[in-house]
């Protein structure tokens, strides 16, 4: 079998302002032709007006193991969140 | 449905005594409705099941362009063409979706389209049979999509995230291919006699093959418990059938036509349609590769892959001349 186009991660900013998301992969033989295969594949009813394509090989990720070394140092550290520090029913706008 | 009688490769559901410690936090998760990252260690049998699923799946949306594609030159108004041709692509669509949600899971798409082509793995019997008028493509997008989406919204919620997120787009997408299918019919039951007895001959025809699309009755479904268990089959093939049943003889009534079943009847006391017997041995010849046009299906879809591997070949031949220049040039 002859080889594979590579595989591409897709970035989708859709028209409100918002960033741009991840909405999935797709192959493609280099990066002109993914963003051209992303326009077919994920913008066929306006989802978007800018899009990002990026090797997935290139991407670098988090791995599942070290999610409690990564993520529960922000657990117990409630005192980040504005809900944390109650204020008296009088005083407004704060 | 779309992937029918998938092989969980297990022989009975696993015994919470029987797991290892691993897959017993691996159930607890599933049970907590927590989803199944690619990632995230999973027991074997899982991955390899839904990659039989979700390849399943994937052929069925891509082999599914077929039977369709046939009337795209002969659909009898511009506005029709270019619906039927928006629907034939974003079959594609789906198809490739749910081909890269596969792909996390550790199997490329060229081993997944060889598995096809050498008649390993199986698409839906519901693509293997003709459609004969333009009758039949009104009734493939209100039977056969409406069927599907019956079958696809559970899916939405699963447990492996990217099938799950592949099912939200599909779906979002899918209840036009149904409208639009109902409109040909809609048109179709109030024009000439003539039409409206086309009408109901692809009704005839295509009743019977979209309720095999659920599978085999639940009792004859062995691997369905254990996909149950692991939420990836979400309500049983018995329970969508009835659903469908019951959410389509009314739109048939609307139309002024009239399921090819003569045991068909409201059941007051189950809040139900009753309906006759399902003849599973055409379901099963036609899934071993002996309905009308299993045949034809694959040999299109193999010459087309096979034509275009000088495509595939050239595109890269360029990418690569491409990148070796502008190493040169830097």
């Amino acid at each position: 079998m002859s080889s594979e186009w590579p595989l591409w991660e897709i970035f989708i900013r859709s028209q409100h302002g918002l960033a741009h998301k991840h909405v999935g992969s797709l192959h493609a033989p280099d990066a002109e032709m993914a963003v051209r295969n992303a326009r077919d594949v994920y913008t066929r009813r306006n989802e978007g007006v800018s899009i990002w394509v990026a090797r997935s090989a290139d991407i670098h990720a988090s791995s599942p193991g070290d999610k409690e070394a990564l993520f529960e140092p922000a657990n117990d550290k409630v005192y980040r969140h504005p809900t944390f520090f109650p204020m008296p029913e009088e005083v407004k706008h704060i | 449905m779309y992937a029918q009688m998938v092989d969980t490769g297990v022989g009975k559901v696993l015994d919470v005594a029987e797991m290892t410690a691993e897959e017993r936090a691996f159930q607890d998760r599933i049970d907590a409705d927590v989803k199944v990252e690619p990632k995230d260690w999973m027991p074997e049998a899982y991955r390899r099941t839904l990659i039989r699923q979700i390849q399943q799946h994937a052929h069925s949306e891509i082999v599914g362009m077929l039977p369709e594609g046939n009337w795209i030159t002969r659909a009898p108004s511009l506005q029709r063409k270019a619906t039927l041709m928006a629907k034939v692509q974003d079959e594609g669509g789906h198809g490739l979706y749910l081909y890269c949600a596969a792909e996390t899971l550790g199997v490329s798409r060229d081993a997944m389209i060889a598995d096809l082509h050498a008649g390993k793995v199986k698409y839906s019997s519901i693509f293997n049979y003709p459609t004969l008028t333009w009758a039949d493509i009104g009734t493939i997008g209100w039977l056969v999509d409406g069927a599907a989406i019956m079958n696809q919204i559970p899916l939405c919620r699963c447990s492996f995230g990217p099938y799950a997120r592949a099912m939200i787009r599909v779906c979002k997408e899918e209840s036009f291919h149904q409208r639009q299918g109902y409109d040909i019919m809609l048109a179709l039951c109030r024009g000439t006699p003539e039409q409206k007895a086309m009408a109901q001959d692809a009704l005839n025809r295509w009743w019977w093959p979209s309720l095999m699309m659920f599978g085999p009755p639940d009792a004859a479904s062995v691997h369905s418990a254990q996909s149950a268990r692991w939420k990836i089959k979400l309500l049983s093939n018995d329970e969508l059938r009835q659903r469908f049943v019951d959410q389509t003889v009314p739109q048939a009534d609307y139309l002024g036509l009239k399921m090819p079943d003569d045991k068909l009847a409201w059941n007051a006391e189950r809040g139900h349609y009753d309906f006759g017997d399902i003849d599973w041995q055409e379901f099963h010849e036609v899934v071993r590769g002996n309905g009308p046009c299993n045949r034809d299906r694959m040999q299109t879809r193999i010459r087309a892959w096979e034509d275009g591997a000088w495509v595939r070949e050239a595109a890269l031949a360029h990418a690569d001349k491409k990148a070796a220049r502008q190493r040169q040039a830097a």
